[in-house]
């Protein structure tokens, strides 16, 4: 048998070589469930993981990784800093909606208005919407000590028959012929999150992506907040005694990922996704969750984490109307991946001894 | 808006079956808990034993059968979280997420084909004399099997945790690792039990959804149960007589909700579908103002990554 001894710090090299390892494990183990489906393995995760980049089509589907990964690597930043101060807001998904009601919401107070602001305004809008979501469980975790897991994923329901509310109602298109659903903002200009590069599939949310991982790094490694949120994450008593108010904490991590949450929203139902409907959310907050800790928790890793992950949705869609693959097994095939990169994790914060411990 | 047409006595029986699976589900957490795991993975347990239960009995022809299956389904998928959380010491609140979301994609995998299929029917206790009593009848002794199942199960887990010997094993367990394996309890192993338990019961949960309750296989169709199931724990402050309370009166709500949208009540169905998560959430609060008692009840361990040194 093996045990396990538990290592001072966690290993920098694990550390590094766990997601790795961890995408491998998932090759297989999705090429084994491939196989079960009786499909050729090989050829699937060639198809998910190869063709988006490098096959005759990749002209097109480069750009649509760009885009898928956007929203994720917003998201999962905003996570990211809240996870690693032990404060768990997993009700991304309906801090999306709320972003994207909000920000459409505002877009089209002004339609058919061409003002430059209107743009920006729903950007700040969407933000809050999505701030003002996260904020209800973080309020009521500091006012009360309830569970932020539960309130903010209780949330996520809520959030969705919101939605269902608005696109049958308020924001319903008065032009769309009864059909549920907003006006398409992708023909509304001045509110358009257009692609700023022709052909590159790089919009104003893929700018703001790459934003938000220079500021978290910066905010993690630069200034005093970033501390704060390491420390309590590793310490908190130490953080208490270092003068770290844990509720302002709580409220400054779950207003942030809850705005960031919101901001990718805004620019999704403003750019890709066009308009507010009833099936508007896709889970992007759940697979952000995968994002954040393949990606270490680390603004860099979130990057590439999310990259990888909007490459295995491309890849799935590819692969569902190439080899028949069902759509829901990529969404299996992504909460695997999750469990390998915990698993896995065993590895950096523990070394790994082979044979029984000699009694002491 | 005619509330006449609401049955008081239609509405106790319909609640009873609304809460069953959350109660099936919420039943078997709470013993998880009480041996200190917290496992947020109920929903995808729920979720797999909904179409594990549903497609055996499809294939089977046999509800029976099917709910055996979803118990051993939600009790492998969480085995999966027990190992990742015992055995290499995974983060739990991590690793609960990720078994929700493997379950519902695994789930959604599963059950393509069965789509839009009926599933056998349940047997219905339905005793000629006793069925007809006014008011009594229909609560009580006209329900399907599994009511009584998730009724007897409390019971069990109640009589388990305060008289029986493993009981007061799972709980000491729960209350602090340290001593419990100083003592020589083996703590991951029973901790992993009490988390296939665990996952057995979400899985039975699921399949009442699936078989009795819905009865239909669609994706994600347990809509946040799980997540409810493990609200319903924290409001019985882990007490399983307050859980089976905290279950029926959910299931009020919820069957109060789906009959004021029959009546036509004023309010639009999409606020009216809103009220179990808002009143989950505002039980949530209530729970936890009074700090001194929600400390207090929960299990000391609880959550608590248990890694033996000697």
């Amino acid at each position: 048998m093996f045990r396990l001894e538990k290592r001072p710090q966690p290993s920098q090299f694990w550390t590094l070589l766990t997601p790795i390892i961890a995408v491998v494990a998932t090759m297989i183990a999705g090429g084994l469930l491939f196989a079960l489906l009786g499909k050729a393995p090989i050829e699937a995760i060639r198809t998910i993981f190869w063709d988006p980049l490098f096959s005759e089509f990749a002209w097109y589907y480069r750009p649509q990784i760009l885009i898928k990964a956007a929203p994720l690597i917003l998201i999962g930043i905003g996570l990211s800093l809240g996870f690693r101060a032990g404060v768990w807001n997993i009700g991304a998904e309906g801090q999306f909606i709320l972003g994207a009601i909000f920000g459409a919401g505002a877009g089209l107070a002004f339609y058919p208005a061409d003002y430059w602001f209107i743009f920006p305004l729903m950007v700040i809008a969407g933000a809050f919407g999505g701030m003002l979501w996260a904020l209800i469980p973080a309020l009521l975790k500091t006012r009360f000590g309830t569970n932020e897991i539960l309130v903010s994923l209780m949330l996520v329901y809520v959030a969705e028959h919101i939605l269902s509310s608005v696109s049958f109602g308020l924001l319903k298109n008065p032009e769309g012929h009864g059909f549920p659903g907003s006006r398409n903002l992708q023909q509304y200009e001045a509110a358009s999150n257009a692609e700023i590069i022709a052909g590159t599939g790089i919009h104003w949310g893929v700018i703001a992506a790459l934003l938000a991982v220079i500021a978290a790094y910066v905010l993690l490694n630069r200034h005093i907040i970033g501390y704060q949120i390491r420390l309590t994450g590793q310490a908190p008593r130490a953080a208490r005694f270092a003068g770290v108010r844990p509720n302002l904490l709580i409220i400054f991590c779950m207003g942030l990922s809850g705005a960031l949450a919101g901001v990718a929203g805004m620019f999704e139902v403003a750019g890709p996704m066009g308009q507010i409907s009833v099936d508007f959310n896709q889970g992007l907050g759940f697979t952000a969750i995968i994002v954040a800790f393949l990606g270490r928790l680390h603004p860099v890793g979130i990057l590439f984490a999310g990259m990888l992950l909007a490459l295995t949705s491309v890849g799935g869609d590819i692969a569902q109307s190439n080899l028949g693959l069902p759509a829901a097994s990529i969404k299996a095939f992504q909460g695997m991946l999750l469990f390998f990169i915990l698993a896995s994790d065993v590895l950096s914060n523990f070394r790994v001894r082979i044979g029984t411990a000699e009694t002491a | 808006m005619d509330l006449s047409t609401i049955n008081p006595v239609v509405l106790i029986a319909t609640l009873m079956v609304a809460a069953t699976p959350i109660l099936l589900a919420a039943t078997g957490e709470l013993v998880a808990e009480k041996s200190g795991v917290l496992n947020l993975g109920v929903e995808g347990m729920m979720i797999t034993g909904a179409i594990c239960g549903f497609a055996v009995a499809v294939e089977t022809g046999s509800p029976f059968f099917g709910f055996i299956a979803a118990a051993i389904g939600g009790a492998l998928l969480s085995l999966i979280f027990g190992v990742l959380t015992q055995i290499l010491l995974a983060n739990q609140v991590a690793t609960g997420l990720a078994l929700t979301l493997f379950g519902l994609g695994l789930s959604a995998l599963l059950g393509q084909s069965y789509a839009g299929i009926k599933p056998p029917s349940t047997f219905k206790l339905d005793m000629p004399l006793i069925s007809d009593i006014p008011v009594l009848g229909p609560i009580l002794f006209n329900h399907d099997l599994m009511v009584y199942v998730s009724i007897g199960l409390v019971a069990l887990v109640w009589a388990a945790l305060k008289y029986s010997r493993i009981g007061l094993v799972v709980r000491a367990v729960g209350e602090n690792h340290e001593a419990a394996h100083a003592l020589g309890y083996k703590v991951v192993r029973i901790r992993l039990l009490a988390i296939m338990f665990g996952g057995a019961c979400a899985g039975l949960g699921g399949a009442y959804l699936s078989l009795i309750r819905v009865p239909q296989w669609t994706e994600g169709m347990t809509a946040g149960a799980g997540w409810i199931a493990l609200a319903i724990v924290v409001f019985g402050s882990w007490k399983p007589w307050r859980v089976l309370l905290g279950a029926y009166l959910f299931g009020g709500v919820t069957g109060l909700q789906l009959n004021l949208q029959v009546a036509g009540a004023d309010i639009p169905v999409e606020y009216l579908s809103m009220a179990p998560y808002l009143i989950t959430i505002i039980v949530l609060v209530i729970m936890s103002a009074d700090k001194s008692r929600a400390a207090l009840s929960a299990p000391a361990s609880l959550g608590k990554v248990f890694h033996a040194t000697s």
